[in-house]
């Protein structure tokens, strides 16, 4: 029966709208303005009628302070009946027109057996009218005739306040989610598609899997796809906070909404819309501005008992007031029943958790750094130590040529140029770091002849008429090349955490060339920040402890977890959680998934905007591991701010309540007037939103 | 000491919070579609409409929710024990889906925990 009378209410409210399942599309109204800007709109001239007929209202409540209208309208006269009579037709008039919302609240909540902020509102707003009316109309009933005052200034007042304080913080709220919108709107709607060999622009909806688009310099990437032809460098600063251009060549992935600058491409499209980078990216942040942190939950409690516990509140200062308090009780108790009702502010406090978690989570959205949850959030603020993987996070990850160290008669460019021939056949990684600094520098390696590769010792070769072997120690020993001491450069090589690689040239030493995995730029910067932040920076790798030990000195690692296999990365951060410490895990994503999910926060660092990293409960979109301080640093601000807003909305709440009930007035005569209440009460929420929306002006980058 | 108003006080309190806090009963009953998963349609205006589902356990849920109002309140709802939110643009209908369940309570709110609705799951 329940169910029928539901099914019909939906027939009426069937839109045709589609239904709104992975598709990224703002929010908008009808002529194409976003709901919150109508809503707001809507607010305002609610509020402009309120305040506009608050002001005679106000005059006419209290004529005897007004010169020239007290003598108009004196006290007890029948023309100042007829005008209270006209403000209380105008006041109904601004409680229906500018605050039927409460009302329909109020109905919608009472019929689901619940209360909310409408509630406190109209229960306060009619209290105040049906008392009015009643002194209006019947002034005998009450025991002296200066009780039968009329308070239809409170109804104007607080509903214009009320709906001035929710009119702003529609405004500013719509500010904290513009993370999202940014990110929305960074999707360009159309693309120039190649069809049977013309360009032809497309609308998105009508782009396929397999199109091949074409982009110039200053437009959009449509959609993620694949680089057939040309090259450019395109700003993915939108999805990964990096600002330095990418450069992007045959083969490489592109994104959608990200900006290409230079060049023009075209690039052949890899995924669906929804599948797209920028969609994940969207709905993760999404999702984690809608999760709940557990601190949260104590909120919820209190949110859940706050309204009801208020209107009881107000019943009890009623009797309390009329039993015991000054004459005329009737006036004291309805002034103090209605200043409770309307002070009371459950908004401010069940607003400040997600106001700030949103506006943080976002903030972290523009700097590429995506935060899975709330309470990833929560506990990356009490992070004592970070550890971090070596390879791909503090170093690049591939190695590249560092030195070359000539012995005999050989030059330099010279000794590139054999190493870079012979290793030309080789499919070693360190041999493709040698052919790549020698093209780097204008060199092209000669046709070798003999190539031979000698397993655990280097390779062969002969280049130029000359016989070659290009290998470590073991292999110089085995072939007879006498080093003469030169050994000693080897090993310092090595202490510096480099591969040396001999050069024999016709059976001489010729030089050494070293190869090494070199540390990431920002590196050191980054551990020396996160070391000032008071964090334990932790290095572990799979690598031997000399190596390890020489990469932890460059970069100011004190702590050195080597020689460590992947499976037992997990083993090793759960063995510094049972120290008692909150710990975070730097990696990869892919070597690491066991450690990331292991450790308190998983940070997973990832490769160009492959958000597809389900271990980690942060993302770091670019490789720089600047983000690991920016994460940090957001966690901290947002969970500062968080606890700023609880912290508010409490104090207000546990301080405005009791002086609304007159808890002062024994002591010191003070009573609170409704219509300061309603200030004070559209200003609590709107506090607490603005205290949220600061966090926009956080700085993460640093140096 | 007014007998009258000190008496009917109490009694209105009495009322609000059995109103409000006292045991509810009943519920709306998720119908069951075609495709196995138990349906239920709520529309959202200041609240939830109905808020109290009742589901049986062990078998999907799905949610439709259509917002016909354009307040920023319940601008979003929220699965606590699911990690689970979905945003609601006004007039439009939102689909979310939950994982069949063990027979308990399990709430569902808008963002700012001010709207409440309860799923009720039984065997």
């Amino acid at each position: 029966m329940e169910a029928e009378k539901i099914q019909h209410m939906h027939e009426h409210q069937d839109h045709e709208h589609g239904m709104m399942t992975g598709h990224i599309k703002p929010e908008q109204g009808q002529q194409g303005e976003s709901t919150e800007e109508l809503e707001y709109r809507s607010l305002m001239k609610k509020w402009w009628l309120a305040a506009t007929v608050s002001v005679p209202v106000i005059l006419v409540s209290y004529p005897n302070l007004f010169p020239g209208l007290r003598e108009l309208l004196p006290m007890g006269s029948q023309q100042l009946w007829w005008a209270r009579l006209i403000m209380g037709i105008l006041a109904l008039f601004v409680v229906i027109r500018s605050g039927g919302q409460f009302f329909v609240g109020t109905w919608e909540g009472l019929k689901q057996r619940s209360a909310n902020m409408n509630t406190l509102i109209a229960t306060g707003v009619s209290a105040a009218w049906l008392y009015s009316l009643v002194a209006l109309f019947w002034p005998q009933i009450f025991p002296r005739p200066e009780m039968a005052d009329v308070y239809y200034d409170v109804t104007t007042v607080v509903t214009a306040l009320v709906v001035l304080g929710s009119a702003l913080e529609v405004k500013a709220k719509g500010r904290s989610s513009e993370a999202i919108n940014k990110l929305v709107a960074l999707q360009p709607q159309t693309a120039n598609v190649v069809r049977d060999g013309k360009e032809v622009k497309v609308p998105l909806e009508e782009i396929n899997i397999g199109d091949q688009i074409i982009v110039r310099p200053g437009e959009k990437v449509a959609i993620d796809g694949t680089v057939v032809s040309g090259s450019s460098a395109i700003d993915e600063s939108m999805l990964t906070g990096e600002s330095i251009p990418v450069e992007k060549n045959e083969g490489d992935e592109v994104f959608g909404g990200t900006l290409n600058k230079t060049g023009s491409f075209t690039f052949k499209v890899t995924k669906e819309q929804k599948d797209s980078a920028l969609a994940n990216i969207v709905e993760m942040v999404k999702q984690a501005q809608g999760s709940r942190i557990p601190v949260q939950k104590v909120v919820d409690q209190i949110s859940s008992i706050f309204t009801p516990g208020v209107i009881i509140a107000a019943i009890l200062g009623y009797i309390v007031w009329y039993d015991f308090g000054p004459q005329p009780g009737w006036v004291y108790a309805l002034i103090v029943a209605v200043t409770t009702l309307i002070i009371a502010c459950p908004c401010a406090l069940g607003m400040a958790t997600p106001m700030s978690l949103t506006t943080g989570i976002g903030k972290g959205a523009e700097n590429g750094i995506l935060i899975r949850s709330g309470e990833a959030l929560q506990i990356a603020q009490k992070l004592r130590t970070i550890v971090m993987d070596k390879t791909g996070t503090i170093t690049e990850g591939k190695p590249s040529l560092t030195d070359i160290v000539p012995l005999g008669k050989f030059t330099e460019e010279e000794l590139l140029l054999i190493s870079a021939s012979v290793e030309q056949g080789s499919e070693h990684p360190l041999a493709s770091a040698i052919v790549e600094k020698a093209k780097e520098k204008g060199l092209t390696p000669v046709k070798s002849e003999g190539f031979n590769a000698i397993p655990g010792h280097g390779v062969e070769g002969t280049v130029d008429g000359k016989m070659i072997y290009f290998g470590n120690l073991k292999l110089m020993k085995e072939k007879g090349i006498p080093l003469d001491g030169f050994n000693s450069y080897a090993a310092s090589m090595a202490d510096q955490g480099k591969t040396p690689m001999f050069l024999a040239i016709n059976g001489e030493a010729g030089g050494i060339v070293a190869v090494a995995d070199i540390v990431k730029k920002d590196s050191l910067s980054v551990i020396h920040e996160l070391k000032s932040m008071g964090l334990e920076v932790v290095m572990i790798t799979g690598d031997n402890e000399r190596t390890a030990r020489a990469i932890a000195k460059q970069v100011g690692i004190d702590q050195v977890l080597a020689e460590v296999l992947p499976q037992h990365k997990a083993e090793n951060v759960r063995r510094l959680q049972e120290e008692g410490k909150k710990v975070a895990m730097v990696g990869d994503g892919i070597n690491d998934a066991p450690a990331l999910t292991q450790a308190d926060v998983g940070i997973a660092i990832g490769t160009g905007t492959d958000v597809a990293i389900e271990a980690s409960d942060i993302t770091l979109i670019s490789g720089s591991l600047e983000g690991v301080v920016r994460a940090i640093r957001v966690s901290r601000a947002t969970m500062k701010n968080i606890y700023e807003g609880l912290f508010g909305a409490f104090i207000y709440n546990a301080i405005g309540i009791p002086i609304a009930l007159g808890v002062l007035y024994p002591f010191t005569g003070i009573l609170l007037s409704p219509l300061v209440a309603a200030a004070a009460m559209a200003f609590s929420s709107l506090t607490v939103v603005l205290n949220a929306n600061r966090l926009k002006q956080l700085k993460l980058k640093f140096n | 000491m007014n007998w009258f108003v000190t008496v009917v006080g109490l009694l209105l309190i009495g009322v609000i919070a059995w109103y409000f806090w006292g045991p509810k009963k009943g519920g709306s009953l998720a119908e069951t579609n075609a495709s196995g998963f138990q349906e239920a349609k709520i529309l959202v205006k200041n609240g939830y409409n109905p808020s109290r589902i009742v589901v049986q356990s062990g078998k999907p849920v799905r949610f439709e929710f259509t917002r016909i109002e354009t307040g920023a309140c319940d601008g979003m709802v929220i699965f606590p024990g699911f990690e689970k939110s979905a945003t609601l643009p006004a007039g439009e209908k939102v689909i979310v889906d939950l994982p069949p369940m063990k027979t308990g309570s399990y709430d569902f709110t808008c963002q700012m925990g001010m709207f409440r609705g309860k799923i009720i799951v039984k065997n």
